[in-house]
């Protein structure tokens, strides 16, 4: 075996200089609600790093609902589910119906539309918030979840659009002038065509649109209030409302609620990063 | 062939009902779901917005209102030091994480955890390590030091510092994962040019990194300065805009106005972002829709 050199282990030790800080950083926030998830009340309130007695206890007083903040807490999982898989199939449905005929059909004034929703993407979204929980008040839909999925949607699909012309841009004309030459019509392309082609963009878009309203805080907040219809977040939010929160059944409510969004990223990362990372920015 | 799909081939002077081919009536059925949410959920609300903020009275309101310059000062911080001193980080990490071990790729599949899981329980859990007597951070300076550690969230600029790093926290991942993108790009022969003609390292960042990647930086500096705008989670979930309303920054105060029920001073405040937010746009728009 041969020895590395001086300089090798220099640049291996500078790298692990950088390395080293870098994973604490990322990771304190993280262990800090594993370490509430597992403690029991007095450990978590200790400041130890690892519990003396580590329990799943917590878990457990959760997926009961044995506590008075808890107490929907499985209604308000399936809210947030509902929710953000509404939003997702609605904004697919929508972007790439949009993104099929801007970019495929080049209808007139196809870019005028795309540009719209470009100039929609960059509206930062608690700007559109207030004008928007008056707008839902206004249409009646105040405390009703169509409000927080059409919010969801008008926000996600601007970019799904983008993403979705710009992937789409990318296909051979040639293949739908070949198809309309076997008399194939406007839908067959669509559906035999367009959609099967687009496949890997249109998982990466569903997949976006999911998490950003499963993510959401704000606009659930604002737009749905009974303990009933709100989703996991907007009841995480509302554990701060009490002075002496229970911390540890709050940490571990957020660590349930974060799960489902980091397995989904990590099973399609290369969906997502292939298809929303290579479009995000286009130096 | 009648029916070109491209649609280029417009037909001189047919009548009038031919004069739109098949697919371009699909076409635009096919727009109409998207336009019904943008002419419902973006045009009716902005423009009923603006109405709301019409009236004189609620900027004079505003201007009178020491939370809304507060915020207003807060928010350019939030923008000009925090953003710059998160995309600087992002643009050094991109560099390490592009160094080939097995051990960095490892730490990039974590690195990413915080982009990756929603920011809600995160910025909850860093509130609760910073709470002077029962969180993590201070109970580990009284091990080590014996003394109290400071309140952090009590003190008006450390918290709007806590609330910065939060986003950072956040955010880096994402943005050196695009940095990341465009150092890969570099076509590697330049290096190994570089470093035959015993480039140092700081020649090879100054001469052939920076050029290839300056206008992605810039852009990505751009767009994350119009996200920040509307990021409402970190300070709102972690300060809640106090203490006593002075880490507010122009997210979180126009739903603060919203709560108070002045929704036409709300609407004000975000009138008062244009002239920040718009030009950004602009730029931006250039960038993307060529």
């Amino acid at each position: 075996m041969k020895l590395p050199s001086l300089r090798e282990v220099g640049t291996e030790a500078r790298l692990l200089l950088i390395g080293i800080p870098v994973f604490i950083w990322t990771m304190i926030p993280i262990y800090h609600m594993f370490l509430f998830a597992i403690s029991p009340k007095e450990d978590a309130f200790s400041g130890k790093l690892w519990p003396a007695h580590p329990t799943l206890n917590n878990f457990k007083i959760v997926f009961y609902q044995e506590h008075y903040f808890l107490r929907d807490f499985w209604i308000q999982f399936w809210n947030s589910t509902v929710i953000a898989l509404a939003a997702g199939v609605l904004t697919l449905f929508i972007a790439t119906a949009a993104a099929f005929s801007i970019s495929r059909l080049r209808v007139p004034g196809g870019r005028a539309v795309m540009n719209l929703a470009l100039l929609t993407y960059f509206i930062p979204a608690a700007f559109l918030a207030v004008p928007m929980y008056r707008t839902m008040g206004n249409y009646g839909l105040l405390n009703n979840h169509w409000s927080l999925i059409l919010a969801m949607v008008t926000i996600a699909s601007p970019y799904a659009i983008w993403v979705l012309k710009q992937a789409s841009d990318k296909l051979p004309v040639e293949l739908d002038e070949a198809a309309t030459m076997d008399g194939a019509t406007t839908l067959q392309l669509f559906r035999l065509v367009y959609v099967p082609l687009m496949m890997p963009s249109l998982v990466a878009v569903g997949t976006y649109a999911i998490l950003l309203a499963w993510n959401e805080y704000l606009y659930a907040f604002l737009l749905l209030s009974r303990d009933t219809d709100i989703t996991l977040p907007v009841a995480l939010g509302n554990f701060l409302a009490a002075d002496d929160s229970p911390w540890e059944l709050l940490m571990t409510t957020g660590f349930i609620y974060a799960l489902p969004p980091a397995a989904i990223y990590y099973v399609f990362k290369r969906y997502m990063v292939g298809g929303l990372t290579a479009g995000a920015v286009k130096s | 062939m009648a029916i070109t799909l491209s649609g280029d081939h417009a037909i001189s002077s047919p009548p009038l009902s031919s004069r739109l081919t098949t697919p371009q009536v699909w076409g635009i059925v096919l727009l109409v779901p998207y336009a019904l949410v943008f002419l419902a959920f973006v045009v009716y609300p902005v423009s009923y917005g603006l109405w709301l903020a019409r009236a004189p009275a609620n900027y004079v309101a505003l201007w009178h209102d020491p939370i809304f310059a507060r915020a207003a000062v807060n928010t350019l911080i939030f923008l000009v030091v925090g953003i710059n001193l998160k995309m600087l980080i992002a643009l050094f990490l991109s560099g390490f994480f592009a160094q080939q071990r097995v051990w960095i790729r490892w730490l990039s599949v974590l690195f990413i955890l915080p982009w990756a899981v929603p920011s809600i329980p995160t910025i909850l859990s860093v509130r609760f390590m910073l709470n002077p007597e029962w969180g993590m951070v201070n109970q580990i300076i009284f091990k080590l030091t014996a003394e109290d550690g400071p309140n952090w969230l009590n003190d008006p600029a450390v918290a709007l510092g806590m609330a910065i790093a939060v986003h950072i926290w956040k955010s880096l991942p994402f943005w050196t994962l695009i940095l990341l993108t465009g150092r890969l790009a570099i076509s590697h022969d330049m290096y190994e040019a570089a470093a035959v003609d015993g480039a140092t390292w700081m020649q090879k960042f100054r001469y052939i990194t920076w050029p290839s990647m300056r206008t992605l930086y810039v852009t990505c500096t751009l767009l994350s300065m119009i996200w920040t705008l509307g990021d409402f989670n970190s300070v709102y979930l972690l300060t809640g805009g106090g203490p006593a309303d002075l880490t507010h920054v122009l997210s979180t105060l126009g739903i603060r106005y919203l709560r108070l029920d002045q929704l036409s001073l709300a609407m004000a405040s975000i009138v008062c972002a244009l002239p920040l937010v718009l030009p950004l746009v602009y730029f931006m728009m250039k960038r993307l829709s060529r």
